[in-house]
């Protein structure tokens, strides 16, 4: 009976952190970048800093008609945003906060449950981008499948850097297994992870496929109400998931200078909203890629990065362990 | 792997939970496999793929090898489905029917298929036969793979690597003909469907 009463509250705690965090994020987003702007943002709802604009957006997606297009092919159409978001909680289920078991599920392949389950959520984008039956829709699908093919391999790559180091897929395991001097060791597979990860979001400057300055949303462009919110939902999550899952792997998660008794958790939470912060940031400072660049950027710099990378991962624990 | 008791006192006949829900998990994947071939609309077809590929991760799960399943998702779902979408997203597949989805090739294609699954049938019935596995204990862990890969099959997975590097080289030279303008529409259409011929031509 406790077994099943464990089981139940780690699941509810994840699934309140799905519901939480992607929502403070985009509420961060909102206020970092009208800061880092110098414009003021939404400032009335709720009164203080109009803190409440995160709820009078809900209540207005909420509100709004829930098309879809005459010639879309409707079940899928309508099918898409939950490819697009399911994917995310159930990698949340596999991201350790804290030492002594605090994880949703701890499993044995855990890196690589995680990374294919984010690629499951791209199919999303792509269901969208076709079923619409729109010319710019179908660009961004396009777009997003070649991103993600160039991609997934540098973000693949670098996180097997990682578990070569530490001798386990298990992201539990892997964190164990961390010590401080794996930072300058492992700095240049976070790298590559962490801006892989980027483009695989879609977030800027990787953000050719919804370029709204040219196809519009790319393949959410059709979408309106509450399905369009679940897409914008998706990314802030894969923000979340993807700042958790570096800090996991690259920066030791629930390690940190002190406090190592009780207050682990809080490291992992730092290190994530940090990221997350950094990510906010480059939306706002940087320039979109351009398509050709963006494919150049992974097939001639990354993947090469991360091959050295494991070259030196696999050199540095030869010498170790002899 | 070499765990396995005899099969007395184990009954084929009186299925547990998992036994069940493996056989229905392979019903809806067989199911999602037959819609994916019989359908006239081609995307449905490849998503329809997605549901099959994932029911035999599915099937890996039950089996407790967690590694070869998660592996079947991030490369087939993940990768190869995507793949096929980003090529049928070139051509003019329809939203709705496509009126020439069909092939005269039918029968051919279902004598091919019903041979090979009788012959993989076949195999593992006599590999196995009457072996009884138990699961209580996980089989398929990372560990207890990577041991048996790159212990015992270390040979077959190189020569499966050569093989897939073969294929890399034939896009290759499949995309550089297609560059110089000779070949027709037609072969460029095929070449675009495999990974890494159209980037290949945009150096």
């Amino acid at each position: 009976m406790s077994d099943a009463l464990d089981i139940a509250l780690r699941l509810l705690a994840v699934f309140a952190v799905f519901l939480v965090f992607p929502l403070v994020i985009g509420q961060t987003e909102h206020k970092v970048m009208a800061h880092m702007q110098g414009r003021l943002g939404p400032m009335y709802a709720g009164g203080f800093h109009g803190w409440a604009q995160l709820v009078a957006d809900g209540v207005k997606f909420a509100q709004k008609e829930d098309i879809v297009p005459a010639g879309a092919d409707r079940r899928i159409f309508q099918l898409a945003p939950a490819v697009a978001l399911l994917p995310y909680l159930l990698v949340l289920v596999a991201i350790p906060i804290g030492p002594h078991n605090a994880v949703g599920q701890d499993l044995d392949a855990g890196i690589f449950f995680v990374l294919a389950v984010m690629g499951v959520g791209v199919l999303g984008s792509l269901m969208a981008g076709w079923a619409s039956a729109n010319k710019f829709s179908l660009l961004g699908g396009l777009r997003t499948a070649a991103q993600l093919l160039a991609y997934e391999l540098p973000m693949l790559l670098a996180a097997a850097s990682v578990a070569m180091a530490a001798g386990t897929l298990s992201l539990t395991g892997i964190v164990e297994a961390f010590h401080w001097w794996w930072l300058p060791w492992q700095i240049v597979g976070g790298v590559v992870f962490f801006t892989a990860g980027l483009a695989e979001l879609q977030r800027p400057p990787f953000d050719m496929p919804v370029a709204d300055s040219e196809i519009i949303f790319g393949a959410y462009t059709e979408y309106t109400g509450l399905r369009f919110a679940l897409f914008l939902l998706a990314e802030y999550a894969g923000i979340v998931v993807l700042c958790a899952l570096t800090s996991v792997l690259f920066l030791g998660g629930w390690h940190g200078p002190f406090g190592a008794a009780g207050l682990g958790w809080l490291w992992t939470l730092l290190k994530t909203v940090i990221l997350a912060f950094g990510v906010i940031w480059l939306r706002v400072t940087y320039p979109r890629l351009r398509e050709d660049q963006l494919q150049k950027l992974a097939w001639t710099v990354l993947i090469p990065l991360a091959l050295a990378q494991i070259a030196l991962t696999g050199v540095i624990k030869v010498v170790i362990s002899s | 792997m070499t765990l396995a008791a005899t099969a007395a006192g184990q009954g084929f006949l009186s299925p547990g939970g998992v036994e069940i829900a493996f056989l229905l998990v392979g019903l809806a994947t067989l199911g999602a496999a037959v819609v994916t071939v019989t359908t006239r609309q081609l995307v449905h077809a490849a998503l329809w793929l997605v549901v099959a590929l994932g029911g035999i991760a599915i099937e890996y799960l039950l089996l407790t090898a967690e590694f070869i399943a998660w592996v079947q998702v991030l490369i087939y779902v993940g990768s190869v489905v995507v793949l096929l979408l980003f090529g049928l997203m070139l051509t003019k597949a329809p939203i709705g029917r496509s009126p020439d989805a069909d092939s005269g090739n039918r029968w051919a294609a279902l004598i091919v298929a019903l041979a090979s699954a009788g012959t993989l049938v076949w195999v593992v019935v006599d590999a196995f036969r009457a072996t009884w596995i138990n699961l209580d204990a996980v089989q398929g862990s990372t560990e207890t793979t990577g041991r048996s890969l790159f212990q015992y099959w270390v040979l077959p997975f190189e020569a499966l690597s050569v093989l897939l590097l073969a294929a890399l080289v034939g896009a290759i030279v499949l995309s550089r003909r297609g560059g110089e303008g000779k070949a027709p529409a037609a072969a460029l259409r095929n070449t675009t469907a495999t990974a890494p011929a159209p980037r290949e031509e945009q150096r």
